[in-house]
Parts: structure tokens; C-alpha cells; sequence
């Protein structure tokens, strides 16, 4: 079938499977390889890129799903060579460490901010339930989502 | 894990996917969030044929004030729930009970009827509708039916719904902005409940639903009659777990389960 959706404010249309997964299509038919495929059951969350601005879990989507969406990943949050603030704050406060999961991280945060701007650690640490790290133990990484918040309410 | 090969049709109306699914027959599935069916497609334990995707369906996506009661369109998301004014002031339990469904991404894609129709045990949703006594406004090619939630859930999995049946609405009693408590117990924060308990304040009594404790969800009978009949919460959830059938796997036994259903039915009952 036909499908075709806006990717990082690019347009892209392909004949896929209708069982092609939006990760799939992302990573093999975009090319976009930010995207990460962790536990592949919708656990993980390091698949997570935002479809019309919302987090969702791209292992979990049918890309027929997103057909007409857009999509954010992570190759597409920076404008420019300007970050996005979310990415800044965790490069700043060292919100990784093998960075197999940040992409995923970094978009549902950005999803969560977008939610609740003026988040309490609490808010953070329930809003990334989703999202699953193995190595930093989460404190930087709510650190980087906390600095992120006060710096994009500075910004505003 | 790619699901096995379907057919894609995608419906515009609730009208649309009952011809669809009519058409194409009982190896046909309506798709609307995802959350459950995409998992089991992947798994290989569901291979429908065709899947008759209800994302464009746009009308069936409300919380609405009927006046003595509420009306949800089956495709609204649990996000949406979570955020519903009209929900927080006339029945805040269900509120809270989708708020802890999932994940914030689950919760963007996961809808209320994709829940219900999916009939897992283990899911927070069903339970809660179960307490409410919920009604389940059903179309099929010859009009619409209700159905109450008492007479839904059949077994694992299983439901009333005819395979060419779409649920299209739920509606529950208006309860108010306080009188439940929801105790969710799990070892990951995302995770289903290893077991649940809910008690709400309904219509001049207490009801109380279970979530994991069996096939289906379920109504804990016995703690309501002892409540009724004017026992303390303490000495009415000892009776949590009787008629329950809980399940064994990784996370539990059937006897720890069952004493899990006594410890969260008490401080459910205690919290309201």
C-alpha cells in the first residue's frame, strides 16, 4: 500500500507492507537510524518519537497508522545547529551513558514538557514510566528534564 | 518481531467498519489504538486476516453529559480521559483509573473501547467500568444493542461482542469527584497490575472490582455483601478473594494473589 507522512518537516512517500511497523519505515525506508529498537513489546520506550506531537512507541504503531502524520525523531528535534533545549540539558547534565535509550528519552520528554511545562521530579519520574534506562539509574536524567523545563520557561 | 501478513482497510465511520468487518469476515479485526492487538499480532498469537483500522473515525472520540449519566465514545484515548473536565466532575474514578493505564505513549494511542473490547483481565479500565455497572452501546449490521457490563466479559480475552459487533459508546452512572480509591500493585511502574483493586462509591453503596484475579474481571461479591450487611473494611476485605480463580505466572501465585486482593481491597476500602 501507499503511505506517505511529513518526517522532520520532510515529506516522504513509499509502497509498503501493510504490516510494516513505523519504525521499520522510519529506519529502513527514511533512513532515519536515530530511532532506536530496544525490547521490540512497547516496554522500552527507546523507539519513541512523537507522531503529531504526542510520544508514542513507533514499535508499537503501524507506519499505515501515521499515514498523513507528522513525525518528529530525533534527527529532526535541533534546528539547525541550534539544540533542542531538552537535548542541551542532557548533554549539560550528563543525562546518559551508553545512550542506547536517549533518543527515545529526549522525545518523550519533550512530549511530557509540552504536557506539563512546570513539572515537579514527580512528574518527571512518572511521565518517563515508559522509558526504561539501564545504566545512569534516572537521577541525571530527571535532572536534565527539570533543567530543560526551567530553561524553556526562561526562553518563553 | 514483524506481525504475520493482512489486508489494510481503513474505515471513515462507525457504519464503514461494520460493513467492513461484515465483509471480510471472522478473521477480520477492527484495529483502534493498538496497544493490545498490535502486541499479539507481533507474538503471532493474533493473525487476523484483515485489519479494519477505526483511527479515522473520528465521532467516536467524547466524553459527554447525558444528563443522569455520561457518554464515552469508545475511540476516545485514555489521554483524553485523563484530561476531561466533564470526567473529573462527574466521575473522577475513571479519570484516575486511566491515568494509570500503560505509559504516557501507551496513554496517546490506547483507547477506552479498544480496552473494554480487548476483555483482558489484567487491564485497569474493564474493572472500573465493571464497578461503575457501565452500559456498552454495541452496532452491528442490524442496529445497535446494549449490553451490561455484568453480562461482557466472558473469559480470557473473550467477550459478548459478535465478531462483526462494534463497540461504539460506554456509559457510565455519574459518580462524582471523590468516593473511590484505585490500588494498583506492580513491580515496574509501566507494568499491567499484578493485582488490582478498586472501590467506589456508587449509588448509595460500595462497589468493589478486581483486576487480575481471574478470566475475566471481576466484582468482589463477597466483600460488598459483608460491607452491606455492615462489616468493617478491615473484616470485609478478608473476603477478597473468594469465587476468585487468580492466575499463576512469573510475578505471583494464585495464594499469593489472593492475599494481595485482601491487602489492596482493605486499603481501597480504608482510602474511601
Amino acid at each position: 500500500m501507499r503511505i506517505g507522512m511529513t518526517v522532520n518537516a520532510a515529506a516522504y512517500d513509499h509502497d509498503v507492507e501493510a504490516r510494516t511497523l513505523l519504525v521499520q519505515y522510519l529506519r529502513e525506508a527514511c533512513g532515519l537510524t536515530g530511532t532506536k529498537i530496544g525490547c521490540d513489546t512497547s516496554s522500552c520506550g527507546a523507539c519513541t518519537v512523537l507522531v503529531d506531537g504526542e510520544s508514542v512507541k513507533s514499535c508499537t504503531m503501524l507506519a499505515a497508522q501515521a499515514d498523513g502524520a507528522s513525525v518528529t525523531t530525533i534527527e529532526g528535534l535541533a534546528r539547525g545547529d541550534e539544540w533542542h533545549p531538552v537535548q542541551t540539558a542532557f548533554h549539560e547534565n550528563h543525562g546518559l551513558q551508553c545512550g542506547y535509550c536517549t533518543a527515545g528519552m529526549v522525545l518523550a520528554s519533550v512530549s511530557l514538557l509540552e504536557e506539563i511545562p512546570n513539572p515537579t521530579e514527580r512528574d518527571v519520574r512518572l511521565g518517563l514510566e515508559g522509558n526504561l534506562c539501564r545504566c545512569t539509574g534516572y537521577h541525571n536524567i530527571v535532572k536534565s528534564v527539570l533543567a530543560a523545563a526551567e530553561a524553556m520557561r526562561g526562553a518563553k | 518481531m514483524i506481525p504475520a501478513a493482512f489486508d489494510y482497510v481503513r474505515a471513515g465511520s462507525a457504519a464503514e467498519a461494520v460493513s467492513l468487518i461484515g465483509e471480510h469476515g471472522e478473521d477480520a479485526k477492527f484495529l483502534a489504538g493498538g496497544m493490545s492487538l498490535l502486541p499479539l499480532m507481533k507474538l503471532r498469537l493474533a493473525t487476523p486476516s484483515v485489519l479494519v483500522d477505526l483511527g479515522r473515525v473520528r465521532d467516536l472520540s467524547y466524553v459527554r453529559d447525558g444528563g443522569d449519566h455520561l457518554a464515552i465514545g469508545a475511540l476516545t484515548r485514555h489521554r483524553d480521559l485523563e484530561t476531561s473536565d466533564v470526567l473529573a466532575q462527574h466521575c473522577a474514578v475513571l479519570q484516575a483509573v486511566a491515568a494509570q493505564v500503560g505509559d504516557n505513549q501507551v496513554r496517546h494511542r490506547g483507547t477506552i473501547g479498544g480496552s473494554v473490547a480487548h476483555g483482558d483481565p489484567a487491564s485497569d479500565l474493564p474493572a472500573a467500568l465493571l464497578a461503575l455497572d457501565a452500559t456498552f452501546v454495541v452496532q452491528g449490521p442490524n442496529g445497535t444493542r446494549d449490553l451490561a457490563a455484568s453480562e461482557f466479559f466472558r473469559g480470557f480475552l473473550e467477550t459478548a461482542l459478535s465478531p462483526d459487533e462494534l463497540l461504539i459508546e460506554i456509559r457510565v452512572r455519574k459518580t462524582g469527584a471523590t468516593g473511590f480509591a484505585y490500588e494498583k500493585f506492580n513491580r515496574r511502574a509501566q507494568d499491567w497490575a499484578i493485582v488490582g483493586a478498586l472501590a467506589a462509591r456508587v449509588n448509595g453503596g460500595t462497589h468493589v472490582a478486581l483486576v487480575n484475579m481471574g478470566g475475566t474481571p471481576l466484582r468482589a461479591v463477597a466483600v460488598e455483601t459483608a460491607l452491606a450487611q455492615g462489616a468493617s473494611a478491615a473484616d470485609a476485605a478478608r473476603e477478597a478473594a473468594v469465587g476468585t480463580e487468580p492466575p499463576a505466572d512469573l510475578n505471583a501465585s494464585p495464594e499469593y494473589r489472593a492475599h494481595l486482593a485482601q491487602v489492596l481491597v482493605r486499603r481501597a476500602l480504608e482510602a474511601i
